[in-house]
């Protein structure tokens, strides 16, 4: 029992505090160590993948130069970096990192509801995340088949991996979804029951439900990954064919028969699409938090917002097929998901607007956090303004399989929630540790990514007009792409390992601040959500001392007219009269 | 509050906390069992995802029916019988009496549903033995599939059922099993309405 | 406010580009010009939002950052406004969608004037297949593929005896016709793909996709497959010609049927055996080969392979290019073959051949070599190196390694293979260039040294 004042709860182990350091490090319950631990693993393996995306980029870019990449080192490399960037770095991220670590703290709760089943999801994790790497070292390498793992081509021969690659991606895929689906639990749970007195629903920080919808997707949308991983399995072990069709390869009449690949797509997608969304709301969650705090003004239209929220994750649920309009599915699907995808355009639409309003008449401080959340409302205006184009079904049969679509997903689930990322780590760390982060670095490190992001993605765009297929090694002679694309692709290329070497910058930052960095306080951004009100910083065991906070307000009480401070923490007592009636014109003091 | 009521409020406006002294709750029930009803969804919707592949399959055209084996109602039975007990277990639990006959129940309910277990690799062993094996048929590959699954969320429900049964032997106070005891009955229900749904789709199709 | 600057300079600089940019879609070739429609308002419409929106995010970071004794406004939010932008939004996405549809309606409805055309896919390859005099596709399953029948087609279909069978990269389409191509794979997932036209489908094994367009412009174009289908997705290409009516009959017309190929006389050893003795003289009586003479060992080589080489040489195709030294040596020799029949009968002869040993000549790292190899050649010649009708790759086990290595090295330099006739030699230049060093080349050759 989370709730009870920790006096009253000596009977119960789970939250006698941990003393041995296996206890309080390794072998943790505490939410707060688990989400280190789960953001460490996910920021090492995505360091892989950006580690393959510079061996991609510098093949494209300087093709024939390095002797590490053949073609079938590229495709393993392609399908790598996606799998690990999406699932294995964002979703565990997001949810594992950032949900687990501020879920409890923002409810005002002393940890998840179930702590053991909480620590278990990260092992599980951990797990997933080795047989994921070790198929890097077992014969023929891990998997070439592209990160949508489309069969009959995952399994046949003529794609990198088929030997043991491909089998231990499933295996790391399915104890994936384990490892998620008890996370997932707890953090449904914690939010749905641990909720501190006061802390109604609608007085959650945004944070929290980008996070929980998010969580809601992911446990709707990961069987759908988990039975097409298990038939595909049984197609690959077993010889059954519930995804291969009568087939040749290299010659040869293989022993399958009437399986549908097409039908592997639809659950994959039905899994997939949702997935963009579950890296997507707790980025918009996360960066509505960030954007109100240093904008010192609450989020515009919270209750839109929230609305949004649910709207969103509701819809993406029915636009799945939008991946697949050339794949040769009845063609008629694509007037129905052509119209469910742009009409999921306009609750995203009204969030940008309502991030754009917030800054709007507000008192705006440009620390690096909020330089990040600024950056993420650029790129995500642009890599959704692209998804309208991908999104109309007849513009898709030109730009489907080219980098146009490469650049809208990287823009709009790549660099967007990434900035994000670094937004939430700039402004939560000195909750995680006391201490300040450098702002010289912090800027520095600002700069070089949202510009350099943005010199690698635009100008792909132009390469995907131009008809570049995506997912080729090398372009080798065509007669219509003229010279100057391949320098483009130089260009490309120079930015991205621009873009890789400066984030540097975040780990010297991390780590000297860590020792070096100013103290922080327990508030330093004058925030008003509870995990900013912790009696200690970094919170304790426990979190909240022997009394839970009572909530009194919403999250965003910033700057109330005739309030001294220009933030209320939510669990300050007392209505100072502001409720009633809005109106800024009554406001005092602005502008002064 | 009602969930639309709550959603359409207006967060901005003051209002004093309840008086209350604990969390704010949306369901008044134990967590353990909102979990679990969660954990259920999830299941549900692997289950109905493969149904819905199932049926998509099936339209492809190599489709040869699978005649049912017969011995699949004497396991149906015994899931039946395993579920009774259960229920019996719970029904005593939540009054907490007669701590003998709760054991009694609940342990032989977890070995009709192991016998049941038992009785599904049968299946499979006729099914083999008459040339049907996984790879034979779509059909077949299906049917294998399915009850793998129910199988392994069977097994999955005895391993809690194990702890469960070692600490209702090992104390004398129900109190301390009889949330498990009510956990594992909702689950096996919900597994037996999975098989009776699982078994009308393959024995209808 | 650097920021603000950043953004504006940003809006600024993706306009600039836009206009600047000499990457825009290759001129339109086909009847779709409704496509490029959609894509130019749904690109003045985003354009307009991109600009609007982050300007106006630029100005507020402006115009309202933090200023000592500044505070901000107390509004949790306002539905109106709110609505409003949301109801635009709407109209905007309305304004878009519409036409897609509208166009995605032509699309799905083929003309019923549009005369079919099959393309078939397979790693990494296309080839084509047209109905013929009587106007229909003879049915097809991949069950009946075999070496003589590449295409699957059904023996006992009589719609099939006249379909036109194009085992070639290349195809032809009258201009001005509206086609409908069924799409076919045998096995992966392939995409049909020429950015000229603007559709493309992907060929999905076990069932036929469609599309139709109109080729409007006379010219060549190039095909590509656009669906990751496994190691040489990228090298998978063919040239649709778009030609006149007459132009197109008279191509059609050089074009053989199912019944044509199938009754096909068998090659006459013994006069192929006549033809060899003068290529004996340079490649030994057994075929055995000698490098003395820059004449590599023959036997053990499958016979639609010599062939091939054979007609490339007569062709200018191979051994044509001024630094291909025993290439141009070889090919007077092979144009001695007067006839498609003697070419047929020769390599025949020379596939029969006992197989003989070629010495060892070629050192290197064998596990090195094992690796690049299985990695990347064994897809089309296999992992035993015997090479494969199916991918159109010829047996490596046995031959001659030192002119392995004078071939991939040809490959590199594109003396070989980069001739636009050269149906696979496109995919051996990218497979070789990907050897990037001398003993990588070496190391591959040992490692077919050791698969004997």
């Amino acid at each position: 029992m989370a709730y009870v004042p920790l006096a009253d709860q000596d009977h119960d182990q789970e939250h006698h505090d941990p003393h041995t350091f296996i206890t309080k490090y390794v072998w943790s319950q505490d939410h707060k160590v688990i989400a280190i631990q789960y953001a460490g693993t996910a920021i090492f393996v995505g360091l892989v993948a950006l580690g393959l995306s510079a061996m991609m980029r510098l093949q494209l870019g300087f093709p024939d130069t390095f002797s590490l990449i053949d073609p079938s080192s590229y495709y393993q490399a392609v399908t790598m970096h996606g799998m690990i960037m999406v699932v294995y770095l964002l979703t565990a991220l997001f949810m594992g990192g950032f949900g687990n670590y501020l879920i409890p703290l923002m409810c005002g709760a002393r940890d998840m509801v179930f702590p053991y089943l909480n620590m278990l999801s990260f092992w599980f994790y951990l797990l997933s995340v080795l047989i994921l790497l070790s198929s890097f070292f077992v014969t023929g390498g891990p998997t070439g088949a592209g990160w949508t793992l489309y069969p009959p081509q995952t399994i046949t021969p003529g794609t990198p991996g088929h030997e043991t690659g491909i089998l231990l991606m499933l295996i790391s895929l399915a104890v994936f979804i384990v490892a998620f689906t008890m996370g997932g639990l707890n953090y449904i749970t914690t939010v749905l029951q641990y909720r501190t007195r006061g802390l109604t629903m609608m007085r959650l920080p945004l944070t929290v439900w980008g996070i929980f919808t998010a969580t809601a997707l992911a446990l709707f949308a990961f069987p759908a990954l988990l039975v097409s991983a298990i038939m595909m399995t049984f197609d690959l072990l077993l010889g059954t064919s519930f995804f291969m069709p009568a087939i040749m390869a290299a010659g040869e009449q293989l022993d399958y028969n009437g399986g549908s690949p097409i039908l592997f797509q639809h659950l994959f997608w039905f899994f997939g699409h949702p997935e963009v969304y579950i890296v997507a709301l707790p980025a918009f969650g996360l960066v509505s938090d960030v954007l109100s705090t240093h904008a010192r003004k609450n989020i515009f239209g919270y209750r839109m917002m929230v609305w949004a929220i649910i709207a969103i994750g509701g819809l993406s649920f029915v636009v799945w097929a939008h991946h697949m309009y050339v794949s040769g599915m009845n063609p008629y699907f694509g007037f129905f998901f052509a119209t469910t995808t742009l009409i999921i355009a306009v609750p995203t639409a009204l969030k940008v607007y309502n991030w754009v309003l917030t800054l709007w008449e507000g008192d705006i401080r440009l620390n690096t956090p909020m330089l990040f959340a600024i950056g993420f409302v650029f790129t995500f205006i642009h890599g959704g303004l692209t998804g309208l184009f991908l999104g109309n079904v007849v513009i898709d049969l030109p730009l489907s399989d080219t980098y146009f679509v490469v650049a809208h997903f990287h823009m709009v689930m790549g660099v967007s929630p990434v900035l994000v990322v670094f937004a939430a780590i700039y402004h939560w760390y000195p909750k995680m540790t006391g201490k300040m982060m450098n702002e010289t670095l912090g800027k520095m490190h600002f700069w070089c990514t949202f510009l350099g992001t943005y010199a690698i993605y635009l100008p792909m765009h132009y390469l995907g007009f131009l008809g570049v297929p995506r997912r080729y090694y090398a372009m080798g002679s065509t007669d219509f792409i003229p010279e100057s694309a391949q320098a483009l692709n130089a260009n490309i290329t120079l930015a991205a390992l621009f873009v890789a070497v400066t984030q540097i910058l975040f780990f010297i930052n991390v780590f000297w601040s860590l020792k070096n960095g100013k103290p922080s306080g327990g508030n330093p951004w004058g925030a008003t959500t509870l995990e900013w009100q912790t009696p200690d910083t970094p919170p304790k065991h426990g979190n909240w001392g022997h009394d839970l906070p009572v909530v009194h307000r919403w999250a965003y009480d910033y700057s109330v007219p005739g309030y001294p401070q220009d933030f209320i923490p939510q669990n300050v007592a007392g209505d100072f009269g502001v409720s009633d009636d809005h109106d800024h014109d009554d406001a005092p003091a602005k502008h002064a | 509050m009602s969930f639309y009521k709550q959603v359409t409020s207006k967060p901005w406006e003051y209002q004093e906390p309840g008086t209350g002294t604990g969390p704010e709750v949306v369901f008044g029930s134990e967590s353990e069992k909102i979990a679990l009803a969660l954990f259920l969804i999830v299941v549900s919707v692997i289950f109905s995802l493969l149904t819905v592949t199932y049926y998509l399959r099936m339209d492809i055209g190599d489709w040869v029916p699978l005649a049912d084996p017969s011995m699949l109602w004497l396991n149906t039975g015994l899931l039946v019988v395993s579920s009774v007990l259960f229920q019996y277990s719970r029904t005593k639990a939540q009054v907490e009496e007669n701590l003998s006959a709760i054991r009694l129940a609940f342990f032989v309910g977890g070995i009709c549903a192991m016998l049941f277990v038992g009785g599904q690799l049968l299946v499979w062993q006729q099914l083999d033995g008459n040339g049907l094996g996984v790879a034979s048929n779509p059909s077949s590959a299906f049917f294998y599939l399915l009850t793998g699954m129910h199988a392994v969320h069977l097994i999955g429900g005895l391993w809690v059922w194990s702890k469960t049964s070692f600490r209702l032997f090992s104390t004398t106070e129900v109190s301390q099993s009889r949330l498990s005891i009510e956990l594992c009955t909702t689950y096996w229900h919900f597994l037996l309405v999975l098989w009776v749904l699982l078994f009308a789709v393959l024995a209808n199709t | 406010m650097a920021i603000a600057v950043a953004l504006v300079l940003l809006v600024v600089g993706s306009v600039v580009f836009h206009f600047m940019s000499p990457w825009w879609f290759t001129p339109i070739a086909s009847n779709w010009g409704s496509i490029d429609f959609t894509i130019n308002l749904t690109f003045w419409v985003t354009g307009a939002v991109f600009i609007a929106v982050n300007l106006f995010m630029a100005y507020c970071v402006y115009r309202f950052r933090h200023k000592a004794g500044q505070k901000a406004v107390y509004e949790p939010e306002n539905a109106k406004l709110e609505i409003g932008l949301s109801a635009v939004t709407a109209v905007g996405v309305i304004a878009m969608l519409a036409p897609g549809l509208f166009v995605w309606a032509t699309f799905v409805t083929v003309p019923e004037e549009a005369t079919e055309y099959e393309v078939v896919g397979q790693q990494w390859q296309w080839s084509y297949r047209y109905p013929g005099n009587d106007g229909i596709l003879g049915t097809v399953d991949t069950r009946h593929i075999s070496e003589s029948n590449p295409f699957g087609m059904n023996p006992d279909d009589p719609n099939g005896q006249d379909d036109i069978l194009v085992k070639d990269p290349e195809m032809y389409l009258p201009v001005g016709k509206p086609v409908k191509a069924l799409l076919r794979s045998k096995d992966v997932l392939h995409n049909y793909t020429v950015p000229q036209f603007r559709v493309k489908m992907d060929l999905v094994p076990g069932m036929v996709t469609y599309l139709w367009f109109t080729p409007t412009v006379v010219g060549s174009y190039d095909i590509l497959c656009e669906e990751l289908c496994g190691i040489g997705h990228h090298v998978m290409r063919g040239k649709v010609v778009v030609a006149e009516q007459a132009d197109y009959d008279a191509w059609l017309s050089r074009q053989p049927t199912y019944a044509q190929l199938a009754s096909m006389a068998a090659p006459n050893i013994v006069a192929g055996q006549q033809q060899y003795a003068v290529c004996a003289s340079c490649h030994g009586q057994q075929g055995e080969g000698l490098q003395a003479m820059n004449a590599p060992k023959l036997n053990g080589l499958q016979s639609w392979y010599i062939e091939r080489q054979l007609k490339y040489y007569q062709q200018g195709v191979r051994g044509a290019h001024p630094d291909d030294q025993y290439g141009r040596q070889m090919a007077p020799m092979a144009s001695m073959l007067s006839t498609d029949d003697a070419v047929r009968n020769v390599a025949a002869y020379i596939s029969q051949l006992p197989v003989t040993n070629s010495p060892d000549t070629v050192s290197g790292n064998v596990s090195r070599g094992m690796r690049i190899y299985n990695a990347n050649c064994a897809a089309c010649h296999g992992k035993n190196g015997l090479g494969s009708w199916a991918t159109d790759a010829p047996n490596l086990v046995g031959m001659s390694d030192w002119y392995a290595v004078i071939q991939l090295n040809n490959f590199k330099a594109k003396i070989r293979g980069a001739h636009s006739d050269d149906d696979y030699g496109e995919q051996m230049v990218s497979m070789a260039t990907a050897m990037r060093n001398p003993e990588q080349v070496n190391d591959v050759v040992a490692y077919i040294n050791s698969l004997r």
